[in-house]
């Protein structure tokens, strides 16, 4: 059974349709670029998948023992406070909160856990420093790390190489590369359209007047061409 | 001398009533502040005035009268923050004047009621009974006991409510239980301190508390700690200078804020 499927899903907010009838599925290990112009329902479609918002018609199906509260979520940077007092291992547990359910407080395997995020983007000796005091990059891997103690099998980011200098962009995309060769984590990525440098994953979907379509990277590079 | 002045019980109901009230506003505070909320204390403290004032009118008993009206104020200016159509700060400001307008025209045309208009405005310390002392010692230990226990699913909200509630953590119900005890919190302290400044307990200990720590414990442990100290001696020096306690106190937490940024500015260099 494929790890996410959507069937003829409708999303929106009130009367204003922003993606109709979609209908795709992703199977675990993909990596797949959500593409688009602005307001072409990048990520009002994420939000759908998260469960942020309620299809007004169809169904999202998460298959393959997938939790819709243990998907990990990267938002925009922008809407982080990036001067909000909190070290990096206070903000990184959050993404435990999933497997919570009603229990209070942290176990130890979830510190252990929030370690190993920590650990597989490199990032292990910021667990006690200020999120204040990082830069644009660390900032951005440690929302990613919080994301990866979110799931241990989907990470869905929303342009995460925004603001980002082409240094940090680089190896934000090569830690990605690296979770979905190595962990087997299958990632679904808001990019730039335009940019074939963003275009990192093994399928693209592409959003244009609230249709979606599912291609090979490859046959849409051709096409696009 | 200070041992005296609490001698008198009118003395021991504020030092209890404000020092309650201050822990309740800096835990709220902590988490307005950071989500840039903390214009919703302002429109609450103007409608539980309105509140007030009407109670007075038509011969409510205050407290009964105002507490559900600003709790379901509350609720309403909650959606009113979160609604995209409407700039959710200009909606707050709209309630705001409206409410002081309502109060103060509902007092003014009505004949025959002695109402003290400077006393809801900017507190009286004689108006605080043994009544809001066990309310406030309720009050303050549901929000310490809520704090406890959901220390971490608040951390995560004020961090990023989006990927709290996509974590599954109940953002909505979460936010109105910030609400009902924000009003529980200024129609409480408004007594003492006054509608116009009891918002001012919710913001000032929060914005000096992020200048002395860098973690959000540390942030909400400062902002208690200095928010209880100020009120204490905010009530304390307008005993010996015969001013208004809510004015001292507010006057404490600016010189603390003032110094906090001055200590910053030279740890920074």
């Amino acid at each position: 059974m494929a790890l996410l499927t959507l069937k003829k899903v409708r999303l929106g907010y009130g009367d204003n349709v922003v993606i109709n009838d979609a209908n795709f599925s992703i199977e675990s290990g993909d990596f797949v670029c959500i593409v688009g112009t602005n307001g072409s329902g990048k990520s009002t479609l994420v939000r759908g998948i998260l469960g942020l918002i309620k299809p007004q018609k169809g169904e999202i199906i998460y298959g393959d023992g997938l939790d819709r509260t243990q998907i990990g979520y990267l938002p925009q940077e922008t809407r982080v406070d990036a001067t909000f007092p909190a070290t990096v291992e206070e903000i990184v547990l959050t993404g435990c909160l999933g497997h919570m359910k009603m229990r209070p407080f942290y176990c130890h395997g979830e510190h252990k856990h929030v370690h190993e995020s920590l650990k597989k983007l490199g990032i292990d000796s910021l667990a006690k420093k200020s999120f204040v005091d990082l830069s644009g990059g660390q900032k951005q891997k440690v929302l990613l790390a919080r994301s990866l103690s979110a799931t241990r099998k989907l990470l869905i980011l929303d342009e995460p190489s925004n603001n980002l200098d082409y240094k940090s962009r680089k190896s934000f995309y090569a830690a990605l590369a690296k979770l979905n060769r190595e962990h087997g984590l299958t990632i679904i990525m808001i990019t730039h359209d335009l940019d074939a440098d963003d275009l990192i994953g093994n399928k693209v979907l592409a959003l244009k007047e609230g249709s979606v379509t599912l291609e090979d990277t490859q046959k849409y590079l051709e096409a696009y061409k | 001398m200070i041992f005296e002045m609490f001698q008198y019980p009118f003395m021991q109901r504020a030092l209890l009533v404000g020092l309650f009230v201050a822990i309740c506003a800096a835990l709220v505070g902590v988490s307005l502040v950071l989500r840039k909320n903390s214009m919703i204390g302002d429109g609450l403290s103007h409608t539980a005035f309105s509140a007030f004032a009407l109670a007075a009118v038509f011969g409510f008993a205050p407290l009964y009268f105002a507490l559900p009206i600003v709790i379901l104020a509350s609720f309403f200016v909650l959606r009113l923050s979160r609604n995209r159509k409407i700039h959710g700060d200009a909606a707050i400001a709209v309630l705001s004047a409206s409410s002081l307008a309502l109060g103060t025209f509902a007092i003014s045309v009505t004949k025959g009621v002695n109402i003290d208009l400077n006393s809801y405005l900017f507190g009286s310390i004689l108006s605080v009974s043994w009544l809001d002392v066990w309310l406030s010692a309720g009050l303050a230990a549901i929000v310490v006991i809520l704090y406890f226990f959901a220390y971490h699913r608040i951390f995560a909200i004020t961090f990023d409510e989006e990927f709290a509630r996509s974590v599954g953590v109940k953002t909505g119900l979460y936010d109105a239980i910030f609400a009902a005890i924000c009003s529980v919190v200024i129609v409480l302290g408004m007594r003492l301190l006054g509608s116009l400044l009891i918002s001012s307990l919710i913001i000032f200990p929060t914005l000096t508390a992020m200048r002395c720590a860098k973690t959000f414990k540390g942030v909400v442990a400062a902002s208690v700690i200095i928010s209880a100290v100020a009120f204490v001696t905010g009530l304390v020096l307008s005993y010996f200078c015969a001013a208004p306690t809510g004015a001292t106190v507010v006057l404490v937490n600016l010189a603390a804020l003032i110094l906090a940024l001055f200590v910053e500015k030279i740890r920074k260099g």
